[in-house]
């Protein structure tokens, strides 16, 4: 029987449950992130005016580079501010 | 009293007298057979032998075929001599000491006849190859990292690509003994931590580190390139979690100067881009396998590359600095005189620079200048960064013309420059294009520090070679970095 080493960052969890998705968003701060990528405000800017048409409640947020992750003190403020937040993630 | 291929259990060792261990290999051993033969006649004596199942001959003794007594007794030097009482060791000589021997044994006219002293040999349990099969066996290793058992009717190949682990091509399974071997190759704590591996962001040790090596088919010598290259795309500039998460084509590729590359063995000749060298092509591929591995950078998961390009396999480049007239890269880039380095570079295939007429250092840098135009799109400017490889004919054109390193990088960002209006959206039909410079201004297409230049390739052909980079080149993306290689 051989016996080998794993090489895997193997103290990270496989896997994560993600939150339950909402019933639906009234009620509930909407955040709208910008990742940097071309184009991505235009769709936020619409997706804004649809939401705030409704009465819902929206905050804009912007990553300052798509080629990097999302600054910590970015991520928390999200956190602190919202309930749900959408992303744009495409050119 | 011979018991060949017998494990002998570690209750072989008499709690009280004397233990001696030697082997026929060696010369003090052999001289010292006639002062074993006179301790054992006083009874008080247990040989053991290393190597040779009859030696010595004229002394009774037990044969330490697996070595396990020689390791638990810690024998570094044969002749071994030492006393135990009650279970415990509480005297010791190597090698041979006529006062030591006679102090240990109270015999007072021990070894008449042999010379005052006659330094011992290496002892078997400690060579090369043997010594961790006996940490692993011991369960001494100190390694970190989970076991992984594989089942007896598993091929241990398929067992590799099954559990996720491999990019494709076969692996070495990274057994303990291996992964030992390999930590010989560098002096750093196998369980320093160096950075955090995106995407996961999971730690990584020396000790990931090394076991990947093995898997990648690595010599231990080449760990600490390997090392340098982890810590070097691990530095913010060159932004890793970005160049594996983008959609373009881009890896790391990996640059090595200095020293080191002759030590391991590199090729910066002939097909030095190419396959057949197995420093060049494990050491990039150890690095590659370190981003799947810990921190878990896998394709059409966190790694969107619409193409990828072959070169995410491995890609490691050394220069060939012995033959350049230049300055190396690393030497242009901070790194002293006689130290080694690697450079990591986010770029992708190899885009031919083919002239074979020009003579003069004018037309031959215009050819690299159109060339490198061309790049990702001949009216993408600023575009990405990029790495010339030139070969060795072309390198000699601008050698004979006395153009210094300094002189073709200041041609080169001249003359890929274009007329602001060249390069619209729209302009010659094709959408594609920018409009971020002025009218009537010159466009750049490489921005400052943008060109890497080095040489490499092999003596006839001038065929010289354009790596292009990221989009997302310089501060916005990602920047080369240069990282010194410790040992």
């Amino acid at each position: 029987m051989t016996v080998i080493l794993d090489p895997t960052g193997e103290r990270s969890v496989a896997a994560r449950p993600r939150l339950a998705r909402p019933e639906s968003l009234d009620g509930l701060r909407i955040g709208l992130l910008d990742i940097a990528k071309t184009k991505g405000d235009i769709f936020l800017d619409r997706l804004e005016h649809r939401l705030t048409e409704r009465g819902l409640q929206v905050k804009r947020y912007a990553k300052p580079t798509n080629t990097r992750p999302a600054p910590t003190s970015l991520n928390q403020q999200i956190a602190t501010e919202v309930d749900v937040v959408i992303e744009a993630l495409s050119d | 009293m011979n018991s060949p291929d017998t494990h002998l259990p570690d209750n072989n060792l008499p709690d009280t007298g004397l233990v001696a261990v030697v082997k026929r290999d060696c010369q003090t051993c052999e001289m010292t057979e006639p002062v074993l033969a006179a301790l054992a006649r006083t009874g008080s004596l247990t040989v053991f032998t290393q190597d040779d199942p009859a030696f010595p001959e004229s002394v009774p003794h037990e044969y330490d075929s697996t070595l396990d007594i020689s390791h638990r007794l810690k024998i570094e030097v044969v002749p071994t001599l030492l006393r135990r009482e009650s279970g415990r060791e509480v005297a010791r000589t190597f090698g041979w000491n006529k006062s030591e021997w006679r102090e240990l044994t109270g015999l007072s006219t021990l070894g008449e006849d042999l010379p005052d002293l006659r330094p011992g040999c290496g002892s078997k349990n400690i060579e090369p190859g043997i010594i961790e099969d006996l940490l692993v066996r011991h369960g001494e290793t100190g390694l970190q990292s989970r076991r992984v058992e594989l089942g007896a009717q598993e091929d241990e190949i398929e067992a590799l690509f099954d559990r996720g682990w491999s990019d494709g091509l076969p692996l070495v399974p990274p057994t303990e003994a291996r992964v030992l071997r390999m930590l010989d190759g560098t002096t750093r704590d196998p369980k320093e931590v160096i950075g955090k591996i995106p995407s996961d962001l999971a730690e990584c040790t020396i000790e990931k580190i090394a076991i990947n090596a093995v898997m990648a088919g690595c010599k231990p010598e080449y760990l600490p390139v390997v090392i340098a290259a982890v810590e070097a795309v691990l530095e913010e500039p060159f932004a890793m979690h970005g160049v594996l998460a983008t959609t373009m084509f881009v890896g790391p590729v990996v640059i090595v100067n200095g020293p080191v590359r002759r030590s391991i063995g590199m090729n910066a000749a002939g097909n030095a881009l190419g396959q057949g060298f197995r420093a060049n092509n494990t050491i990039g591929r150890a690095l590659q396998l370190v981003i799947r591995n810990v921190g878990g950078g896998r394709p059409q998961e966190v790694d969107r590359a619409t193409l990828g390009n072959p070169g995410k396999l491995t890609y490691c480049i050394a220069e060939d600095e012995e033959g350049s007239c230049w300055e190396s890269l690393a030497a242009e880039r901070g790194i002293a005189e006689g130290k080694s380095a690697v450079t990591v570079f986010a770029g992708f295939g190899l885009q031919g620079v083919v002239d074979q007429k020009s003579r003069d250092p004018e037309s031959l840098a215009q050819t690299f200048a159109e060339c490198l135009k061309a790049l990702q799109h001949p009216k993408l400017y600023l575009g990405a960064d990029a790495l010339v490889v030139i070969c060795p004919e072309h390198e000699r054109t601008f050698r004979e013309a006395g153009w210094s390193k300094a002189r073709l990088y200041d041609e080169l960002y001249a003359r890929t420059q274009r007329s602001a209006e060249e390069v619209l959206p729209g302009a010659g039909g094709i959408a594609e294009g920018t409009s971020a410079f002025a009218s009537g201004t010159m466009a750049r297409k490489f921005r400052d520090g943008g060109l890497m230049i080095v040489r490499a390739g092999g003596g006839a052909g001038m065929f010289s070679g354009i790596i292009g980079g990221w989009s997302a080149s310089g501060e916005k993306g990602s920047s080369p970095v240069t990282k010194e290689i410790t040992f």
